[in-house]
Formats: C-alpha cells, sequence, structure tokens
C-alpha cells in the first residue's frame, strides 16, 4: 500500500507507504508503517522509498571526495572546514609521510585542498587524507557552494550534466561530495558558471532540467562571444569550429601544468558519480 | 571571524580591479532597496529596511524623563543595537560586542550631528521633563553594509514616530494620548559605505566583500549636502584623494537614496 507519488513534496512524520516497501535514506519505519524523517522529495526504486531532503548539511563519510579550506594549523595536523557540522582534520603524516618538516611551509590558513575522507569515527572526528590522483591544493578559480544533496543533480547520470557546462564555457570544474564547488577557466565563463551551477540547485527537482541548462548555456555563452566579436572581427571564426579550438586548448593547458589540470578534467568526478551513481534520482 | 579562502579574495579583488563584481553591480550601485515603515503597531514609530538580503528593523519609542544636568533644555536621544543571532552565525547572544557598539554609535552621530531631531523642541519643562526618544536597531539578517541600512531605516522610523501633545499645569505634565504629533524633524541624513578593496572602492559593500576589505569608509550627509558623520574600519590607510572621491561619490548616492523616505 502506498500513498505517494514520485518526486512528491512530503513533510516529517508523513506516512509514505505500509507494508511490502523498504525504507530508504530520509525514512523511518514505525510498526509497519514507512513514515518521512525530512523535509524533501519523494525517490521511488522499486520496492525502495527514500526522502531526499531539499536542503542539508554535509554528513562525512568514509570514500568521500570534499573540498576544504584551512583554518587552523596545529602541532601534527591541519584543521580544515568541509563545509560541514564536523571539521576535517589532516594529519601531517599524510603528507609527508614520516619525514618531518614545518606545516604551515606547506599549507597555509586560507589554503583550498581536494581531499578524500579517509576515515570518520563514532564522534564525528573526520580524518582526511590527500593519497590519491589528484588530490591536492587548488590554485585560483572561484568557489561555490550548493547543497549537497544537489551534488548528483549537478553531476548529472554518467556526468552528463558537469561535462555539458565544462564543455560550453571550457572551464575545469571540481565538485567535491560537500557542495563546495571549484571552477577554473576564463574570468567571465567562471561566472557564466556560477550563474548556471545556481540555476541548477534551484531548480534541481524538476524534470527538462537538462535542455533549460543547455539552453541557458546557449544564451550566455552566446551573449559573450557576440560580445568579443564587436572588439576582434577576426574571431568569430572561431565560433565555427569551437569544438576543435577548445579541445587543443585543453590539450596546451595539460601539457603546461600537468598535476593540476589532469586530476580536474577526468579522474576524479568520475570517481564521484560511480559512488553516486544510485543516488541520482532522475531516471 | 570565518576564515576567506585565498582563492575566494583572490578572485573578488581581480574581478573588482576590472571595475567588475561578483553579483554583476557597478562599483557606485546599490543593491536592490526595499523600505516599509509603521511595521510595528505597538511602537510609536518603525521601519523595516531590506538592502539586498540585509534586513534590520528599527523601533522608537518615545518617553518622558529627566535632561542630562549639562544639556537641561534639551530631549534626549538613545540608540542601540542588537545583533540577533539569527542573523548570522558570527552573531553570538549577550551584552553587545564591538560591531554592535560601533554601528550605534555610528547611526547616533549620524542623527544627533545632523541636528535632524529638533531636541529643544522636545523639552517641555527645562531641567526636569523632557521626551526621551530610544531607538532600537534590530539586525535580523546580515548580508553586509549594516550602516546604510540601520541609518535608512532610523531615519524613516523617526520620520515615521508621533507623540503625544504635552501640556504643562502646576508643574505637572499633562498627557493628551488621544492627539499625537509628528516627532520635530528639520532635516534627514543618511549614509553610504564604501569598502577599499585592491585599488579601488565599492559603494555597499556584501558579505564577501566586507569580509575582505582592506578599508572601509561610512559617509553620512544631509538633505542639504552637508556632511554630517564619518566612520573609518578596516586596517589600512585611505589617501586623501579616495577620500575627496568617495564624498563625491556619496553625495550624489545620498540624494537617491533619500527618495526611498518619501
Amino acid at each position: 500500500m502506498i500513498f505517494v507519488n514520485d518526486k512528491d513534496l512530503v513533510v516529517p512524520g508523513e506516512i509514505l507507504a505500509e507494508d511490502d516497501f523498504h525504507p530508504g535514506r530520509g525514512t523511518f519505519k514505525e510498526e509497519n508503517k514507512i513514515c518521512s524523517s525530512v523535509v524533501g522529495l519523494i525517490a521511488l526504486r522499486n520496492k525502495k522509498i527514500s526522502v531526499i531532503p531539499l536542503q542539508s548539511k554535509y554528513i562525512p563519510k568514509r570514500g568521500d571526495v570534499v573540498i576544504g579550506e584551512i583554518t587552523d594549523i596545529r602541532f601534527s595536523m591541519w584543521g580544515l572546514d568541509i563545509n560541514s557540522p564536523y571539521s576535517g582534520l589532516l594529519p601531517a603524516s599524510e603528507v609527508f609521510g614520516k619525514e618531518k618538516r614545518e606545516l604551515d611551509k606547506v599549507f597555509k590558513i586560507g589554503d583550498v585542498l581536494f581531499l578524500r575522507v579517509v576515515d570518520v569515527d563514532e564522534v564525528r572526528k573526520v580524518k582526511l587524507g590527500l593519497k590519491g590522483r589528484g588530490l591536492g591544493k587548488f590554485k585560483g578559480g572561484i568557489l561555490i557552494y550548493i547543497t549537497p544533496t544537489k551534488v548528483p543533480r549537478l553531476i548529472g547520470k554518467k556526468g552528463s550534466m558537469i561535462n555539458m557546462i565544462k564543455d560550453k564555457t571550457n572551464c575545469e570544474i571540481v565538485v567535491g561530495q560537500n557542495g563546495v564547488v571549484w571552477v577554473n577557466g576564463d574570468i567571465e565563463m567562471e561566472r557564466v558558471a556560477e550563474k548556471v551551477i545556481k540555476m541548477i540547485q534551484k531548480q534541481a527537482h524538476t524534470s527538462g532540467l537538462t535542455d533549460r541548462v543547455r539552453e541557458m548555456l546557449a544564451q550566455l555563452t552566446g551573449e559573450e562571444l557576440e560580445v568579443s566579436k564587436d572588439t576582434e572581427a577576426v574571431e568569430g571564426e572561431e565560433n565555427d569550429n569551437d569544438n576543435a579550438s577548445s579541445e587543443d586548448e585543453k590539450d596546451v593547458k595539460q601539457e603546461n601544468d600537468t598535476n593540476s589540470s589532469e586530476k580536474d578534467n577526468k579522474n576524479i568526478p568520475r570517481e564521484i558519480f560511480e559512488s553516486k551513481l544510485n543516488l541520482n534520482h532522475k531516471r | 571571524m570565518k576564515i576567506v579562502p585565498e582563492i575566494t579574495r583572490k578572485s573578488i579583488t581581480n574581478l573588482i580591479n576590472q571595475q567588475e563584481r561578483v553579483d554583476g553591480r557597478a562599483m557606485d550601485e546599490f543593491r536592490e532597496i526595499s523600505l516599509e515603515s509603521g511595521i510595528i503597531s505597538k511602537a510609536e514609530g518603525s521601519a523595516r529596511v531590506k538592502i539586498g538580503n540585509t534586513q534590520i528593523i528599527v523601533g522608537a519609542k518615545p518617553q518622558l524623563g529627566e535632561p542630562f544636568p549639562d544639556t537641561p533644555n534639551l530631549g534626549v536621544l538613545i540608540t542601540n543595537s542588537e545583533l540577533l543571532p539569527m542573523a548570522s552565525p558570527t552573531f553570538e547572544p549577550g551584552p553587545p560586542d564591538e560591531r554592535s557598539v560601533e554601528l550605534s554609535r555610528v547611526v547616533d552621530r549620524c542623527i544627533r550631528e545632523s541636528q535632524m531631531v529638533d531636541l529643544e523642541e522636545l523639552c517641555i519643562i527645562p531641567g526636569k521633563k523632557v521626551w526621551m526618544i530610544f531607538l532600537d536597531l534590530h539586525i535580523l539578517d546580515y548580508d553586509g553594509n549594516l550602516m546604510d541600512a540601520a541609518a535608512l531605516a532610523t531615519v524613516a522610523a523617526l520620520k515615521n514616530t508621533q507623540i503625544p501633545n504635552t501640556q504643562v499645569e502646576d508643574n505637572e505634565v499633562i498627557m493628551d494620548q488621544e492627539e499625537m504629533k509628528p516627532l520635530p524633524l528639520k532635516e534627514e541624513a543618511l549614509m553610504c559605505t564604501f569598502a577599499k578593496i585592491g585599488d579601488e572602492l565599492v559603494l555597499d559593500p556584501s558579505l564577501d566583500e566586507e569580509k575582505i576589505l582592506s578599508a572601509r569608509l561610512s559617509i553620512g550627509i544631509t538633505s542639504s549636502g552637508k556632511i554630517c558623520a564619518m566612520q573609518k574600519g578596516g586596517d589600512h590607510p585611505l589617501t586623501k584623494e579616495e577620500i575627496l572621491k568617495a564624498v563625491k561619490i556619496a553625495e550624489v548616492k545620498t540624494q537617491d537614496l533619500m527618495k526611498h523616505l518619501e
């Protein structure tokens, strides 16, 4: 017996179903009734009912990749703000192994890092690590903050959404599971990407979002191209073979800065998609 | 105070050095401003102002009391501000902190030094009974630039304030609660706040801009164009040219702000 439809808005305590259904995330079971425990939208998958909260705070989970800001340097560890009620710790041993060096010569307060959650213990002490491909410090770019539950929507199915934004804006984009997004590219394009990401956050629950994002991107990047046409008429040619030229640029970028761009372009986001694909509530 | 990531600081500064701002505003442009007067029926005067997401409610409460001994024939004006914890994670309950004290003092200075409220008119029996006006500033939401919002809300609340008519019989004050009159006001004065980021001055700094500013300057200007108050903040200096430039912009922008009061 089920009382709700897919993508319905529910409030805490609302009875969602009885008997032969399984309670998923954001729900609890009382006697034989499944109730919602958050304000959010229903996600129905086979016989499993979950509620995806409209807004959330990031709760650290082992294996997640997150973006954190250094807020504290202690004797043998850094303290990080990971956009969560719990703060993160990066032990010095994760960075230099057994070697001993001064911590503030490596990362300073205010630095932004891409990290992996190594361990979360009973008291929610979050241990972070930098071991893995592409993890490390960001240089340049801007940070955008979104609600962590919208992260799967921003990435899209197999990364379709985020790759579309990357292609159209020609920016490097890294999405952390904690709802922090790092965008690096041309200053104007960074702004375009920010606008689009904010729009996705606002409309994450609606259908046909991909088309609207495509439209918005075309409109925003189109305008910018027209502006540059006015100043440099020759640039117009580049528009036609947009694909070719942008790929060239990417190659150049990778050669220039193998360390940072390699990580951001492909490797890491794919890991995020894979770990979160099952959360993706768009069919 | 929350630590601002280095790359955020850099990206905002770079943008401002190119005469652009994160939210797409011009360097001398306010965010959207809305003002509602008389929103609290129990208060004699009140107003709510929103500048972007910054939100402030001001209430004015007149009360009979004794004047200060050094000014026996002037009314009393007392400004107080509350930074409510719900307005920002950095606001804590308890006694007022530095920011709260600064805000109420700067707003008080703007109102007092512009001689906007005719304090002589507020005297009933010299040395014995005067009107005391209590201004209470409640910050509901903090998204940068409290000073301009607070000054605008305070002036709107004062313009909206009604005080009872009074008569003196045998050294006794008789209040007529039925017949109210508006507070005697002579002028209007509002503030414009500038933040120095990089090498540029920006008007109406947002919260992100406020966190990274190197210097801040608030200028109070009256409707007749006189400068009545100034407050410098931040830990870097300002040059003479920068201050003169800020004053010039403020003169124009204050007159624009006045339109919200009508």
